[in-house]
């Protein structure tokens, strides 16, 4: 067996490249085992001529490096040779080395291409090493594995692990390898891993010791273990392993993958832990789970190689001209009069004229190599370098919270941040920082929104979420459809709000605390101390003290106000209804157990009835736990055949009974509990630690705990917490109905210790819970009472919705004992059935999770990172798309799109869930059409508004239209991208906004990534943090890593690592910008000036004979581009600034030129290469004209050739320049220097030292011409006056949207804000104007009679001059005529629309006229001497409210046109609307907030009338 | 922005952070000039260069004109010599031909006299290199391993002093300048020295050390298409004989084009010729031992004066004049353009 093993195996270490992984493909073909044995290495001798081939398979060694020590030097060269511009250099330098053809000094032509090697060589090594440094400190690491000799654990490296070692693994330990679980410290054998390295999620999955070894009695010895383990060969599913162990008794066990710990993953919760060794090294799944890395070329690069082939090709063409004038040229003389000049080959003959021109053609290939510009790739490398060098430094890209900074670890695509159109963005960790945060909830419909926790969040967040929570509170309003329409503008205003500063100190101090804690999950301070809502707190207080009281007299706790009642129910469902565990910190390792017995939880009839009866008294003084566990097995068989034979009746009889007894002693031992407690002395709560499998149960539970409801202690049937005034309680669970997808919910069924019910606690999402509530009559006051509790508590929910608040709902129910066992009857067969048992588990879950209590709401925020939204606001504005792809469940996934605007509320969001292919396909195709159909109507509105309205400047693109998201699921993923859909996947996905993929495994992230990548041909960035985003990383064209927060595969794969997502603001929109536009001129100024140089070459052959010569000396020649002009044009790709970061950062737009390649274009090669053309011409005839027919001689004419060329290409580079600092100026003016200097020291330096050139003092003579001078004057000028006259022209015309940015910059700071304020808004109206126009409009006509009714109720008196301090007291007065003031105003909105031939929907109206209702009716309650304010209220209100109305997206159209009637009104309102808004009710919070928005839209409305008349002028231009 | 020295109050002292320094260069905040080109940042530049390039352009075109020149074709004047070069048989006969013309006034100043060939590709590659700098230099006179094959040794391997094609092509014809006053014919005095540049005579021009030149240079022949050894180029005067003869030296600095001219000689300012040369008829008595014929060139003998921007060339004048002109233009036509549009300004626009 074992031999099969080995030679099955045979592969080596798998190392990344695709070859080696071929070969073992090759070989695994061959072979026929499509399993692995594992054996224990421990006896290994008895397989001695195996162990070499095992060694090497087994090794844990983590290499990545591409070389050795001595493969570097070949391998290096090969791969440098594999870049074909390599293979042409060294082929010419060598050509040189050919008498017949050569044109220069074969020593020197080779210089240029040995310097270029070099500098590459030693780029790749610079890298290569610290892939090896990375790789070693992983190798290095250290873990407890099994020596034979030694009998115990010692430490070793992970690369020492091999397959079939045994390893021990602590608490907090990174599991080394692949490891099969044998032993764990828990008694149940459960291992806790946290798999955020390999998937992201933070929570806590639980893994089982192999079932055999679970039952051993004694402890896990490795030298016992002789079992063989036969499995899968390593693949990359990680969430399957399938296997079997079998046993020297012959039996075979199942392996799943609930008994493997992957590599990569950390141990939680769990002492100690054992295993052996599966899968080692590269065999991991987390390993194998990385794609090797791709090769990456930057767009650029790929664009510039188009280019250099066309110069390849006009570098034939020159080439081939040449090669036949040469023939023509010899062909001329003729066979006999051969000139004097035409020098024969060395023997003496004359070449015939197609051989001499076979050979000029090689020659002139030399001569004109620098056509391809042998500088070009190295010094986009060096520039490259310089451009990650000053990325490097940003201090905007400094994260202190982590002291860590960005981190370029790919050098070759930097301008690639520069072109990115579609951002894939990981969610967990990457948008959010996966802390949970108790955030606020409501309790029987009161709300408590915990405003002090508000601000202590904000103390982490940025303030401008104080503004919302500093809005009124717990005030009640019925009306749900006014808050559904407020949402959407909050949104909007939340969205607007830039302020982003935040106060470093608590941030620093939260970082302090995490580092202390990190070892534990789900812990920072932030998440832990939650501030108690006061009125909640003295609730809480009150009821716990009334239940003390009850408690000491004995009294039932239905004393108990409902509503007290519902508050103690709710917090003791947070603190119970959960999976979470308690550990005391100074031995996190361990679970707090408590004094007590253990008990498991129900698992039968029986067991139910012994637990429930005072049998246990008799049975002795406690039944041991240890035992209960084999003995409850062992009794399930029995409990179930009794059950069944026994007839319902009669069991449910005994029940009951013993119920009755069990509340009795329930009550008794409650005391003694406690005093148990007391004397076992529990932890003090302050010290517990809380580690739950999800972030949100942590959450709930601190949040309990701060109101001193606190869980100390959870064992698998009990859980005890701690409550003010009643000490502890131990609530005895019965069930846990874990928490499922489909059912949304997770309950416990426990007894009540004060009440002796059984309660079931059930925790779920809104949309669940709430169904499954009790029905409630409406004729009762109760039934009411509980009407409007729940309606209540479901408008808050929406409110947190809106807020982006993770959302649960809290519910109870209590059953009787009859109930109860009637369920548990069923309950139990459904756990002991074989067959569908978790089908029969889920109904038998439904049936007990319904007519439930509800207790209240919570509000979760799982916290977005620093600016989230502020930053995809901004790159949504710059033109990106972004894709989130998740591993993360779809509310979830959801909930976290909308708060950071990924999503909006006015979009319209498609979901795809689909079960099959079929119905995946048929999904597809309908969303297509309708959205397709959808397309065609707004665009057809859109024009139509255009020829109304104002003319937009440019036409909509698709992107502003489409106003959906789209959501789709990771079984449905799988099948929209096979072959067959992935098109109208694409087709559909690219319509939508922004697109969700929830659910998804990282091979389906990279193959999203690839979908977009390939088929739309566009440039995608992923950007993730964990090890699941590492194949999408390196499938996307820029791979960005977060840093800091988990682990650092991530970070390893990437391109990118930043340390924060809005870190990525500035690094596309400043960085990459710049590096995109730094690089893409240097690449054209670089083809333009070795085109104008060759061409000076060419030109010169039509007046020697096409014979190859130069007048150029060949040191000039071969060094002209390396030294001479390379420098200015470094500086220039390093630091020039086309347009400030300040600029870019305000207007991201300016952010599109990069993705639209503007700045290199294709068409601008071929304009450069003209200009090119005309400049060489003119610095060649200029001196060729001036010298003509004098006795120059070929050098004394070059030089000012080339002098000429350097200064025209110098100046040239200076008109591309838009910024010059010193280091431009020096760079420019040292190249001339270094130039002059160069020629002055080599023409004087030897006469004979460079044959066959001789220019022996030419430069020193010429220097003494006057003539030289004006020659070096004038040429540059009239070959660079036409561009110069260009770009000027161009600049003052027809400005590109940078060469504005630019001028932007120029102005003083308010005159930009200002300008961009315009900007902005005019963005708004034409996005606004869209959906405005789409919509078909009908007359509001009730709107005048509800104006009407307004009228009536409230005469109007007119007193200007007063109304406003008048208003001012009047707000403060008192709530509720602030509610009617903000609230009747729509009567005079709808009069003044109708006054207007303006449209109004029947949306508007039903939401209109509601607020009317409201409005009017609170009006007439009002007292007649309340007018007063009524003018006023009604002149700032009704502006408000126009405002509010239109510019919801529907009616912004109106807005539009209201605007400037508007704006003359805007004056009066401002101080007035300021006081409205501050004092405004919770309830209309929205409605202030979007009148304050309004009020900055006004602010902005003066101006944006100016420049809307203004534009009209220039587009028309 | 944040401020580095609130990093962590206690590891930030601990442990050096990260946090990059926030020096101008780092963080690419260099301060900056920011040219934009727009016609109102521009404008002055086109009027100045406009003037400065008319200036120059007046400047040089009245020089260019101030320049004497006259330029005699003797290739079909000399019709019969260039017949009689044909044949290679008579290489080592001589041919004479006169070439007479007449100075309506006299020309001022020095008056240099060139030669002047046309379709002589001087610059062909293989000819620009086939010679020997190091032989030359007198260093090594047999000289074998050059850029000289094959006119670097005979058959016999006789090296050829001075060897390669420039050397064996070198221009032999003599040409003698005649002034006829009053009937009576005076040879105008010439210099032969002097006309090569002065690094060229002294620096990369030398001949082998020994104590007479063709000693220095036994045991070579001279090159196959010279009538005479290179000791024998000036026999009169020592200075101006072997590697360091003028003539040979201005031949040796090989043209760019294949149309130029090299100077020849001199006019040696004394008596008559003083002030230059007088009015009157002059004779071209030139030994006609150069064939041009076989690759369709001419000879030319050039008479001319030279100012300080050189000859008679008035390109750059010309050149400097147009675009001046044209700069000056261009600048009134944006001058028009700016006005024009400088009541509409131009606003940030959305994209």
């Amino acid at each position: 067996m074992s031999q099969s093993a080995a030679g099955g195996e045979g592969a080596p270490q798998v190392l990344p490249e695709g070859k080696e992984r071929q070969r073992k493909r090759r070989r695994r073909k061959k072979k026929e085992s499509k399993t692995r044995l594992v054996r224990s290495s421990l006896l290994l001798p008895e397989v001695e001529p195996d162990k070499s081939k095992r060694t090497v398979l087994a090794c844990n060694r983590l290499k990545t490096t591409k070389y050795t020590a001595l493969s570097f030097l070949p391998k290096n060269l090969f791969e440098q040779f594999h870049r074909l511009a390599n293979v042409y250099f060294v082929f010419i330098a060598l050509l040189n080395f050919v008498p017949a053809v050569n044109a220069f000094q074969p020593e020197l032509a080779l210089a240029p291409v040995l310097f270029i090697l070099a500098v590459t060589a030693i780029k790749d090594l610079w890298e290569d090493y610290s892939r090896y440094r990375s790789d070693k400190e992983i190798n290095h690491m250290e873990c407890l594995v099994y020596s034979r000799n030694e009998k115990k654990y010692i430490s070793r490296y992970w690369k020492e692990v091999r397959v079939g070692d045994f390893v021990q693994l602590r608490c907090n330990e990174i599991i080394p390898a692949d490891i099969l679980l044998l032993s764990s410290s828990d008694p149940d054998g459960l291992c806790h891993i946290e798999t955020a390295n390999l998937d992201g999620e933070t929570n806590l999955k639980q893994r089982q010791v192999v079932r055999r070894f679970l039952e051993l009695d004694s402890e896990f010895d490795p030298l016992k273990f002789t079992s063989v383990i036969e499995c899968e060969k390593p693949n990359n599913d990680l969430s399957r392993f399938r296997g079997y162990i079998i046993h020297k008794s012959g039996k075979k066990d199942g392996l799943f993958k609930e008994n493997l710990l992957l590599r990569g993953c950390t141990i939680r919760n769990t002492e100690e832990v054992a295993g052996i060794v599966i899968y080692a090294g590269h065999e991991t799944k987390a390993l194998l789970n990385n794609n090797g890395p791709r090769y990456k070329r930057s767009k650029l690069e790929r664009q510039m190689n188009a280019d250099v082939l066309w110069c390849v090709l006009i570098l034939l063409i020159m080439c081939l001209f040449s090669a036949i004038g040469h023939g023509l040229w010899v062909w001329q003389y003729g066979e006999k009069k051969k000139p004097i000049f035409d020098v024969p080959g060395p023997d003496g003959k004359y070449l015939s004229p197609v051989l001499a021109s076979v050979y000029l053609f090689l020659t002139v290939i030399i001569v004109f190599q620098v056509l391809i510009p042998i500088s070009l790739y190295v010094s986009i490398e060096i520039v490259k370098i310089c451009q990650v060098y000053f990325i490097h430094q940003d201090k905007d890209l400094y994260d202190e919270e982590t002291d860590s900074q960005l981190q370029c670890r790919a050098l070759n695509i930097t301008e690639d941040l520069g072109q990115v159109q579609f951002i894939f963005s990981d969610k967990t960790g990457t948008l959010t920082e996966n802390k949970m945060v108790f955030r606020r909830c409501t309790v029987s419909g009161i709300e408590y929104s915990h405003d002090d926790n508000a601000k202590r969040l904000a103390m982490y967040q940025e303030p401008d979420s104080e503004e919302e929570e500093a809005a009124p509170k717990g005030g009640t309003l019925s009306q749900r459809d006014s808050i559904c329409s407020h949402q959407s503008i909050k949104v909007i205003h939340r969205s607007q709000s830039t302020k982003t500063h935040r106060r470093t100190g608590s941030r620093a101090e939260a970082k302090r605390a995490s580092i202390l804690s990190k070892h534990t999950a789900f812990s920072s301070p932030m998440e832990k101390d939650i501030t108690p809502d006061p009125r909640l707190l003295e609730k809480v207080n009150e009821c716990a003290k009334h239940l003390e009281v009850m408690r000491s007299h004995e009294q039932p706790l239905t004393h108990l106000s409902p509503e007290l009642c519902d508050v103690f129910d709710f917090f003791i469902a947070l603190t119970i209804c959960n999976t979470v565990v308690v550990t005391a910190p100074n031995q996190p390792r361990q679970k707090v157990r408590d004094r007590f017995e253990l008990k498991s939880p129900v698992k039968t009839i029986e067991d139910f009835i012994r637990r429930f009866t005072p049998s246990r008294l008799t049975s002795g003084s406690n039944s041991s736990s240890s035992s209960s566990l084999a003995t409850s097995k062992s009794m399930h068989r029995f409990g179930l055949s009794t059950l069944s034979s026994t007839s319902t009746d009669s069991t449910l009889l005994k029940l009951e009974e013993k119920l009755a007894y069990s509340a009795q002693m329930n009550n008794n031992g409650y005391s003694s509990q406690q005093g148990k407690m007391a004397v076992g002395g529990a932890p003090e709560e302050g010290e517990l630690r809380y580690e739950a499998e999800s972030p949100d149960e942590a959450a709930l539970v601190y949040a309990a705990r701060a109101y001193n409801c606190s869980l100390v202690g959870r064992l698998s049937d009990q859980v005890s917490v701690e409550l003010p005034h009643l000490g502890t309680l131990s609530f005895e669970v019965l069930h846990t109905l874990g928490f499922d997808s489909v059912r949304k919910r997770m309950s416990v069924v426990v007894r009540h210790p004060l009440t002796d019910e059984i309660n079931v606690y059930t925790k779920g999402a809104d949309s669940v819970v709430m169904d499954l509530l009790l029905p409630c009559s409406s004729d009762d006051p109760r039934g009411k009472h509980q009407k409007k509790i729940r309606s209540k508590t479901q408008n808050y929910l929406n409110l947190y919705a809106v807020d982006g608040l993770r959302t649960l709902c809290i519910a109870k129910r209590v059953l009787s004992k009859e109930e109860y066992g009637c369920w548990l009857k069923t309950h139990l067969e459904a756990e002991s059935s074989i067959e569908n048992r978790e089908e029969l588990l889920f109904q038998s879950a439904l049936r007990i999770e319904k007519n439930l209590h509800l207790l209240g709401a919570t509000g979760i925020e799982d916290r977005l990172q620093d600016g989230v939204p502020e930053t995809i606001a901004r790159l949504r504005k710059a033109g990106l798309q972004i894709w989130v792809l998740t591993g993360d469940k779809q509310e979830t996934a959801v909930n976290i799109a909308y708060a950071c605007k990924l999503l909006d509320h006015d979009e319209e969001i498609i979901t795809l869930n689909a079960e099959s292919p079929e119905t995946c396909a048929v999904l597809l195709e309908q969303c297509l059409q309708c959205v397709e159909s959808k397309f065609s109507n707004t665009i057809d509105g859109a024009t139509g508004s255009m020829t109304v309205g104002f003319t937009p400047l440019y036409p909509p693109s698709s992107s502003v239209l489409s106003s959906l998201g789209l959501v789709i699921d990771g079984r449905t993923l799988a099948y929209a991208l096979e072959p067959a859909l992935e098109d109208k996947f694409l087709a559909l996905a690219k319509r939508c906004r922004s697109v969700l993929c929830c659910r998804s495994t990282p091979l389906q992230k990279s193959m999203v990534v690839k979908l977009v990548r390939d088929k739309l041909k566009a440039m995608t960035l992923a950007i993730g943090d964990g090890a699941n985003d590492v194949s999408m990383i390196q499938v996307a064209d820029v791979g960005v890593g977060i840093s800091g927060q988990e682990g650092m595969q991530a970070v390893m794969a990437s391109d990118f690592a930043i340390p924060r997502f809005r870190h990525l603001e500035k690094l596309l929109l400043v960085h990459g910008h710049w590096c995109y536009s730094r690089l893409a001129n240097m690449v054209l100024y670089f083809f333009y000036k070795n085109a104008m140089f060759v061409a000076l070459l060419f030109w010169y052959q039509f007046y020697c004979g096409f014979s190859g010569s130069s007048m150029i000396d060949q040191w000039y020649l071969i060094f002209f581009n390396l030294f001479f002009s390379s420098l200015p044009q470094l500086i220039t790709g390093v630091l020039d600034k086309d347009v400030p970061a300040e600029v870019l950062i305000a207007v991201p737009q300016l952010y599109k030129s990069g993705q639209n390649m503007e700045e290199y274009q294709p068409h601008m090669f071929w304009m450069n290469m003209i200009d090119a053309m005309y400049q060489s011409l003119v610095c060649f005839f200029i001196p060729y004209f001036t010298y003509y027919d004098s006795e120059v001689d070929i050098f004394s004419w070059g030089t000012p050739i080339i002098t000429i060329a350097l200064f025209t290409i110098i100046l040239h580079l200076a008109i591309e320049t838009k910024t010059w600092t010193f280091l431009h100026w020096s760079s420019c003016i040292f190249s001339i220097v270094l130039f002059f200097f160069v020629a002055l020291v080599y023409n004087a330096s030897c006469p004979v030292c460079h044959p066959p050139s001789n220019p022996y003092w030419t430069m020193e003579r010429l220097m003494g011409d006057p003539m030289f001078y004006f020659t070096c004057i004038i040429s540059p000028v009239v070959a660079l006056l036409p561009r110069f006259l260009y770009r000027t022209l161009q600049g003052t015309l027809f400005p590109t949207q940078l060469q504005l940015g630019r001028q932007l910059s120029k102005l003083s700071p308010e005159t930009r804000t200002q300008l961009l304020t315009e900007l902005n808004v005019k963005e708004t109206i034409c996005q606004t104007r869209l959906f405005a126009d789409s919509f078909s409009p009908s007359l509001g006509s009730n709107a005048s009679d509800c104006y009407k009714a307004n009228n009536q109720s409230t005469p109007l008196p007119t007193s200007p001059q007063t109304r406003e301090s008048l208003f001012r007291e009047h707000a403060k007065a008192e709530h509720k005529t602030n509610q009617t003031v903000a609230a009747s105003p729509p009567g005079a909105v709808l009069y003044e629309e109708n006054k207007l031939p303006s449209s109004a929907s029947s949306m508007e109206r039903s939401m209109g006229l509601h607020e009317i209702r409201c409005g009017t009716s609170e009006v007439e309650s009002l007292p007649v001497g309340t007018t007063f304010p009524w003018s006023s209220a009604v002149d700032q209100a009704d502006f408000s409210l126009l405002k509010w109305i239109t510019s919801t997206p529907l009616f912004s159209h109106i807005g539009t046109v209201l605007q400037v009637s508007s704006s003359s009104l805007q004056n009066e309102t401002q101080d007035s609307m300021c006081v409205l808004g501050s004092s405004l009710h919770v309830d209309f919070k929205g409605l202030k907030e979007e009148s304050s928005n309004n009020f900055q839209d006004k602010m902005k409305g003066t101006p944006t009338d100016h420049c809307k008349n203004d534009n009209s002028e220039t587009t028309f231009l | 922005m944040k401020n580095k020295t609130s990093v962590l109050p206690g590891e930030g002292e601990a442990q050096p952070s990260r946090c990059p320094d926030n020096s101008a260069f780092k963080q690419q905040r260099l301060p900056a000039w920011k040219p934009q080109l727009t016609i109102a940042s521009v404008l002055s530049t086109f009027f100045l260069t406009g003037a400065f390039c008319l200036t120059v352009g007046v400047c040089l075109v009245l020089a260019a004109n101030s320049v004497r020149e006259i330029q005699i074709d003797y290739s079909d004047k000399c019709s019969d010599c260039s017949r009689f070069r044909e044949n290679s048989s008579n290489w080592n006969k001589e041919c004479h031909c006169s070439v007479n013309f007449t100075l309506k006034e006299a020309i001022l100043g020095d008056v240099f006299m060139y030669y002047g060939l046309q379709n002589f590709f001087q610059n062909h590659r293989r000819y620009v290199k086939s010679r020997s700098d190091a032989q030359l230099l007198g260093r090594n006179v047999k000289i074998q391993r050059s850029y000289c094959a094959p006119f670097s040794t005979y058959r016999n391997g006789t090296p050829m002093v001075p060897c390669g094609a420039i050397a064996n092509s070198m221009f032999n014809d003599t040409i003698d300048l005649f002034y006829s006053r009053n009937s009576s014919v005076i040879q105008v005095p010439l210099l032969k020295t002097g006309n090569s540049w002065w690094t060229d005579k002294n620096v990369k021009f030398r001949n082998p050390e020994s104590y007479n030149l063709s000693s220095a240079f036994a045991g070579t022949a001279r090159p196959p298409y010279w009538q005479k050894p290179v000791y024998l180029l000036d026999e009169e005067d020592e200075r101006n004989n072997g590697f360091v003869n003028d003539d040979f030296i201005i031949w040796m600095r090989v043209s760019a084009f294949a149309t130029f001219r090299n100077l020849y000689r001199r006019v040696r300012r004394v008596r008559d010729f003083a002030e230059g040369l007088p009015a009157g008829n002059y004779t071209f008595r030139i030994s006609y031992n150069f064939p041009v014929a076989k690759f369709k060139g001419r000879k030319h003998v050039i008479l001319s004066t030279v100012v300080w921007s050189g000859g008679s060339n008035p390109f750059l004048g010309i050149a400097y004049l147009v675009s001046g002109t044209a700069a000056t233009l261009m600048g009134f036509v944006i001058t028009g353009i700016h006005l024009k549009l400088r009541k509409k300004k131009t606003y940030f626009q959305k994209q």
